[in-house]
């Protein structure tokens, strides 16, 4: 299948279609919400179904010397895409030191939904991927919040200026929600392995995209609200930012999925991570280390510009970058 | 019926930072808060809404404490040691209790 064909296959699902109903509803002002508990639990939902299910694979597969390499490549890449980012955002806009490195860390970080809407649009086509990216995906959360808190510092007077430290900080961020839930299950899956899941089928496999279309119609209304009120918030080179850093960070990814020996599901998603930017876990953390930058910009680059552009153009575009790399 | 005069001190939070302000008022030996949802509202940045948000960030609570004036000082200063670079409010106001002994 060409990239058109996917990419136009991808444009008609019923997730990047209830995501762009969302978005227009937010920005036509219609009074449809999803309620914050409901929101809440559609993504603890998704957070188990993805881990328990990636676990599972790898009770089947076991641990290989493969896998510990992709891990530790997730890693660093989770490390060195905020410093790009950070230099870029700092050559090409008029961001404070703090408000760039505040993006850079969204950007390092990953975007568990932009990873499982594309491990959908693979199992669409029918093509395997490796389970324990999901663990990848849980270990590429936190790095860039460590990168971005360096690269700001001579921006600051001082770190934990809220009454916490740098230790705190990373307990706060390290037993996240999102990361216990996708951990935890991840384990889970991996302790009961395939019995277990078929313990569990009928409630995280078969409704998994009916719920997953679900969130996204939220995903839609919080990032058409966010457009609505944080554009103004966004020069032309910070939205430029927005749909060029996925891309940079995507080539990034495709060179490092070289000696990985990925397969083609797996190494698009492996880019899928890199390309995608966090909306959950780093505004949370951001907002406990540092404060001064402004959310405003932030989680409207990455929830309004970056996770639409990835969702429904990234996607397909970062399958066929895998196809180059991987056998 | 005889009431009596104190502070109630109310802190418009973001909630990531909640468990540390938290914290602080425990330091400050406080004899009791109440933690309430906020739901939307208007700042400096424009308007904000809690309503789909599957994450932290974005979210805001209201923290109501109520103390006797004598310890209004050191509560504020641990207030102010969490909220001082953070997106919110802090309001201080006189009330009338009706059990003294409770706060």
């Amino acid at each position: 299948m060409s990239l058109l064909e996917l990419a136009a296959q991808n444009l008609l699902s019923p997730m990047v279609l209830f995501f762009a109903l969302g978005l227009a509803a937010a920005l036509a002002r219609s009074d449809l919400t999803v309620p914050e508990a409901v929101a809440k639990t559609l993504a603890l939902y998704l957070m188990l179904s993805i881990g328990f299910k990636g676990g599972a694979e790898i009770a089947a597969s076991g641990v290989t010397a493969r896998m510990v390499g992709v891990v530790l490549m997730g890693i660093a890449l989770s490390f060195a895409i905020p410093v790009i980012g950070f230099l870029i955002l700092r050559a090409v806009s008029r961001l404070s030191r703090v408000d760039a490195a505040a993006v850079a860390a969204h950007y390092g970080s990953i975007s568990i939904v932009t990873f499982i809407a594309a491990t959908e649009v693979v199992r669409g086509q029918n093509i395997p991927f490796e389970g324990y990216l999901v663990a990848v995906a849980a270990v590429m959360e936190t790095p860039a919040i460590l990168s971005a808190l360096l690269l700001a510092r001579k921006g600051q007077e001082r770190s934990g200026g809220n009454g916490g430290s740098l230790g705190s900080l990373l307990h706060e961020v390290g037993l996240n929600g999102s990361v216990v839930m996708l951990v935890g299950s991840f384990l889970i899956g991996w302790a009961t392995g395939q019995k277990g899941l078929g313990m569990i089928a009928p409630f995280i496999v078969d409704p998994f995209r009916g719920v997953l279309c679900l969130f996204l119609l939220d995903m839609g209304l919080v990032a058409g609200r966010g457009m609505r009120e944080g554009a103004r918030h966004l020069s032309p080179p910070v939205l430029g930012f927005g749909i060029v850093m996925p891309l940079l960070s995507a080539a990034l990814a495709t060179l490092a999925a070289l000696p990985l020996g990925l397969s083609p599901g797996g190494a698009a998603l492996f880019i899928t991570l890199a390309a995608s930017a966090s909306y959950i876990a780093v505004p949370a953390a951001m907002r406990l280390a540092l404060p001064e930058a402004k959310p405003a910009i932030y989680l409207t680059l990455s929830l309004g510009v970056t996770f639409p552009f990835n969702l429904s153009l990234g996607i397909p575009l970062y399958m066929a970058l895998a196809g180059l790399v991987a056998g | 019926m005889q009431t009596h005069l104190k502070k109630r001190v109310e802190i418009v939070v973001e909630f990531p930072v909640l468990r540390r302000l938290l914290d602080r008022l425990d330091r400050a030996q406080v004899t009791g808060y109440t933690v309430v949802p906020a739901l939307a509202g208007r700042g400096h940045d424009g308007p904000w809404s809690s309503e789909g948000l599957a994450g932290d960030a974005g979210r805001m609570v209201m923290v109501v404490c109520i103390t006797d004036p004598t310890r209004l000082d050191p509560v504020l200063e641990e207030v102010y040691a969490v909220v001082s670079r953070q997106i919110g409010i802090v309001a201080v106001s006189d009330v009338q209790v009706i059990r003294a002994e409770h706060f």
